[in-house]
């Protein structure tokens, strides 16, 4: 199925659609977003592309292959967990540092879990859509 | 160099055990614990008292022996140094079981003993026998393990604690609880699987496949009388009763004859050997089953003589392979001008494992007959089995120390030659401690066994062993052992095909079970896992629903009320919505259409997450909404056309699960609502998301923060069903794209 109107549209669309989700990743703990639904976007994005353009052209602007990037989420989320460990401090205690972040608030290290969780997401919905993709 | 720096250890021990044996003999009991896991009450606990003392003595003796004994049997092998590894690590499984303070601490340790035995049955891992023979040890002792597993859990529940010594002190306790007889029948099943005893009997010849220090050493001398000291250990505690009295002597007295008559029908010296050992183990059970004092002294004794016999032996048997190149005793003969060192130790150790006089072995059997004799009940039929097995064993013994080294040798084309002195001075050396202690059995009575014997029996008894017990009705069947003893020994020479006797064994038993268990679980594999996607959800759902409904109908407190439906009207037609969807998507006939109301359904749940202030959960659901569809979709149009091959009947049995799910689900919310919530928790939150989580966002800083070790979980199972996706669909897309 070739569209001329999502095609063009999605051009325009994927950047757009990036920047939110990064938009709701970023603001999810003060304001509703959050790690989980920015990942969906990121996939929704992509998945989008890929219906217009095929699962080639979708991998290659992706150009990191999504398996890889559901391992990467899981290893920054861990990786977030064990932070707290060097300071001492039970296994996911969230570290804040002091100063105040514009839109984010405080930077700490739920933000990097959820980062994690942001990324796992997008991996693991594109890996599907991909592979289902290129069956046809 | 390597040698003596590994000798210095088991010699260290074993000077450092004999210090002890003043302190323990004077009644003392060393201690030591270490907190291990203070919240179970679990101590890693030891205790030096009478009977671990002479576990600890013969387990590092006869180690350092059987170390030097190997350095030169296995001289020009490539693993020596790996077997130097095992045995000491098995010598500190030893030591840590006999000399455990607390149940937990015996288990690990009577645990590690089996897995060193495996890795030294198996140690010439290239040769199929030897690698069956370590499995078959491993699976027997082992099922005993998880058996003996349960039964000190059970004993550690019926005493109030897993210290050893509050299970000895509290007997009567232990007794009288309803528990008793599974304990018994547990711990016997780890006592009989480690021992040998019938039926499990056939793995100990069957581990003689491992090098003959190995023999020597686990399957003669020490790791096989772990299940007698575990029964010896807890005698205070479980001793005393019918079912102990039945159980030991029954199995202990089957063993003995079986282990004996099996012994003179063999050729191989191992062999031989290995069953007279399997026929000792069966009188040392036997005695522990009579119980009283004089049988435990008669037992305690003939356990330690055996050891120093029997490893004698073996080493000497080790050493006759090693100078001729064959252990068939039809081969051998006239061996003792060849090898006059080795021809001495067995000698001394099949006269001692004869019961002749001067020797150990003759007080130890004088005892055996004593106690069976003064046994509280059966006495004669008792002492006719012990009579049957003795007989038996020396014609064992001369099968095994006499055949091979004096006459003729049998097969001309042997070439014995002399063996190196590592090789004939460590079998020497319990031979000579045989005869030292038949000569003088006093000191050793009072300073070693007395103490063990105070252990076992529960309470201090005075044991006074002599050499000459005078004439009486224990010297008339000692002699009768003899003369049917050399009698059977000619019968046997003289009747050579009994060798091949149609032999059947619990070992088939064994074979079978191990051959129809993988058929049986594959069966039960495809049953359960059947592949089929649909019965998996009916499974799960199933259970769920059963389990939710049973609860739902037994705890049904309060009352039920009807929340009055005050919605208005956009929330009346969302619900609308949600059903016409529902019902749309069971009835159409088009798969797109079905989808397309299922996304109906979804948005509609999402649009009430909306009303009612839930906008983290909404974007969630629409963005998956949107993402399911445009899967299915991707999926969808590689179908075939929808046809309905579903028969009336199946369609009915997806009809009850759905509606019972629906209707347990309708019940398990109508049942919320109808309580009134706690509110403490979701106050708490509220309150502590900005304090303590940073942000404004409840749902998030609960996912992220407060709950994040949930969410990690959650990720890792997203990850893993990504690959399990990725696995199941890879395979199939295109041939060259694999990347």
């Amino acid at each position: 199925m070739h569209s001329i109107i999502l095609a063009t549209a999605i051009r325009l669309l994927l950047p757009l659609m990036l920047l939110f989700s990064l938009f709701l990743l970023l603001r999810g703990h003060n304001e509703p977003g959050g790690g989980f639904v920015g990942g969906l976007v990121v996939a929704a994005a992509f998945a989008l592309y890929t219906l217009a353009h095929g699962a080639h052209e979708g991998r290659r602007m992706l150009r990191i292959d999504p398996l890889r990037l559901v391992a990467i989420g899981l290893l920054i989320a861990l990786c977030s967990g064990l932070l707290p460990l060097l300071a001492g401090l039970p296994f996911l205690t969230g570290l804040w540092s002091s100063l105040p972040a514009p839109v984010i608030g405080h930077a700490g290290t739920p933000l990097l879990f959820d980062l994690g969780v942001y990324l796992l997401v997008a991996g693991m919905a594109l890996l599907i859509i991909f592979t289902l993709m290129e069956e046809s | 160099m390597l040698l003596t720096l590994l000798l210095a250890i088991p010699l260290g021990l074993f000077a450092w055990f004999a210090l002890q044996i003043g302190p323990v003999a004077a009644g003392q009991v060393l201690q030591a614990a270490l907190p291990w896991i203070p919240s179970l009450g679990v101590t890693l606990s030891f205790r030096v008292d009478g009977l671990g003392l002479l576990f600890a003595l013969l387990i590092s003796g006869i180690g350092a022996l059987v170390l030097l004994y190997a350095s030169s049997y296995l001289h020009d092998h490539p693993h020596l140094d790996r077997f130097y590894g095992y045995l000491l690590s098995f010598m500190a499984a030893m030591l840590g079981t006999v000399l455990a303070g607390d149940l937990i601490t015996l288990f690990v340790f009577w645990e590690l003993t089996g897995i060193c035995s495996f890795l030294l049955i198996g140690f010439d891992y290239r040769q199929e026998a030897s690698r069956r023979a370590a499995l078959q040890a491993l699976l027997v002792t082992g099922a005993g393990g998880l058996a003996l597993l349960a039964g000190i859990i059970l004993l550690a529940k019926a005493a109030g604690s897993s210290d050893l010594a509050v299970i000895l002190a509290s007997g009567d306790q232990i007794r009288n609880h309803n528990l008793y007889l599974p304990i018994l029948l547990l711990l016997l099943a780890g006592a009989f699987t480690k021992s040998a005893q019938f039926p499990f009997q056939f793995w100990l010849p069957g581990a003689m496949a491992a090098p003959t220090p190995v023999s020597a050493y686990l399957h003669s001398a020490t790791m096989v009388k772990l299940g007698v000291f575990l029964l010896a250990r807890f005698a205070p505690a479980l001793g005393g009763t019918d079912s102990w009295f039945v159980w030991l002597t029954a199995v202990g007295g089957i063993t003995l004859l079986l282990g004996a008559a099996r012994a003179v029908l063999r050729t191989d010296l191992k062999q031989i050997l290995a069953w007279t050992t399997v026929s000792a183990l069966g009188m040392l059970t036997f005695l522990l089953g009579i119980g009283t004092p004089l049988a435990v002294t008669a037992a305690l004794l003939l356990l330690t003589v055996h050891a120093l016999y029997k490893s004698a032996l073996f080493l000497a048997a080790g050493a006759v392979d090693h100078g001729t190149g064959t252990r068939e005793v039809n081969r051998l003969g006239g061996l003792a001008p060849a090898m006059p060192q080795v021809a001495l130790t067995a000698g001394l150790a099949a006269l001692s494992m004869a019961g002749l006089l001067p020797f150990s072995g003759f007080i130890a059997k004088e005892l055996f007959y004593e106690a069976t004799l003064h046994a509280p009940v059966v006495p004669w039929l008792l002492s006719a089995v012990a009579l049957a097995g003795n007989s038996l064993t020396v014609a064992a013994a001369l099968l095994a120390g006499y055949l091979p080294f004096y006459g003729t040798l049998r097969d001309g084309s042997l070439h014995p030659h002399r063996v190196d002195l590592r090789l004939w001075l460590p079998p020497l050396v319990p031979a000579l401690i045989g005869l030292l202690v038949g000569l003088f059995p006093g000191g050793f009575g009072t300073l070693l066994l007395a103490p063990a014997v105070a252990q076992v029996a529960g309470a201090q008894l005075p044991v006074a062993l002599a050499l000459w017990h005078g004439f009486g009705p224990v010297l008339l069947l000692s002699l009768a052992t003899l003369g049917s003893g050399i009698c059977l020994f000619l019968l046997c020479r003289r009747w050579g095909l009994l060798q091949r006797l149609p032999g059947w064994d619990t070992e088939q038993l064994y074979d079978l079970l191990l051959e129809r268990l993988p058929g049986c679980a594959s069966s039960v594999t495809l049953r359960l896992q059947s592949g089929n996607l649909r019965y998996y959800l009916m499974a799960v759902t199933g259970v769920a629903v059963a389990l939710m409904a049973a609860t739902l109908f037994t705890s049904s407190t309060g009352t039920l009320q009807l929340p009055m439906p005050d919605g208005s009207l956009h929330e009346w037609l969302t619900a609308l919505v949600i059903l016409a969807g529902a019902l749309f998507a069971t009835i159409t006939s088009s798969r797109l259409a079905a989808v397309a109301a299922l996304g109906v359904v979804g948005y509609g749940v999402a649009l009430i997450y909306i009303i009612f202030g839930a906008p983290d959960l909404a974007m969630t659901q629409f963005c998956i909404e949107t993402l399911s569809i445009i899967l299915f979709v991707l999926v969808l149009h590689k179908l075939p056309h929808f046809t309905l091959l579903s028969t009336t009947r199946s369609r009915l049995r997806d009809l009850t699960v759905a509606l019972g799910i629906g209707s347990v689900m309708t019940m398990l919310v109508w049942r919320a609502v109808s309580q009134p919530l706690v509110p403490s928790l979701s106050t708490w939150f509220m309150e502590q998301s900005l304090p303590a989580g940073h942000g404004r966002n409840v749902v998030n800083v609960i996912l992220v923060d407060f709950r994040a070790l949930d969410t990690l979980g959650e990720i890792t199972v997203l990850a893993v069903a990504a690959l399990g996706v990725y696995g199941m669909l890879k395979p199939r897309s295109g041939k060259g794209g694999t990347d």
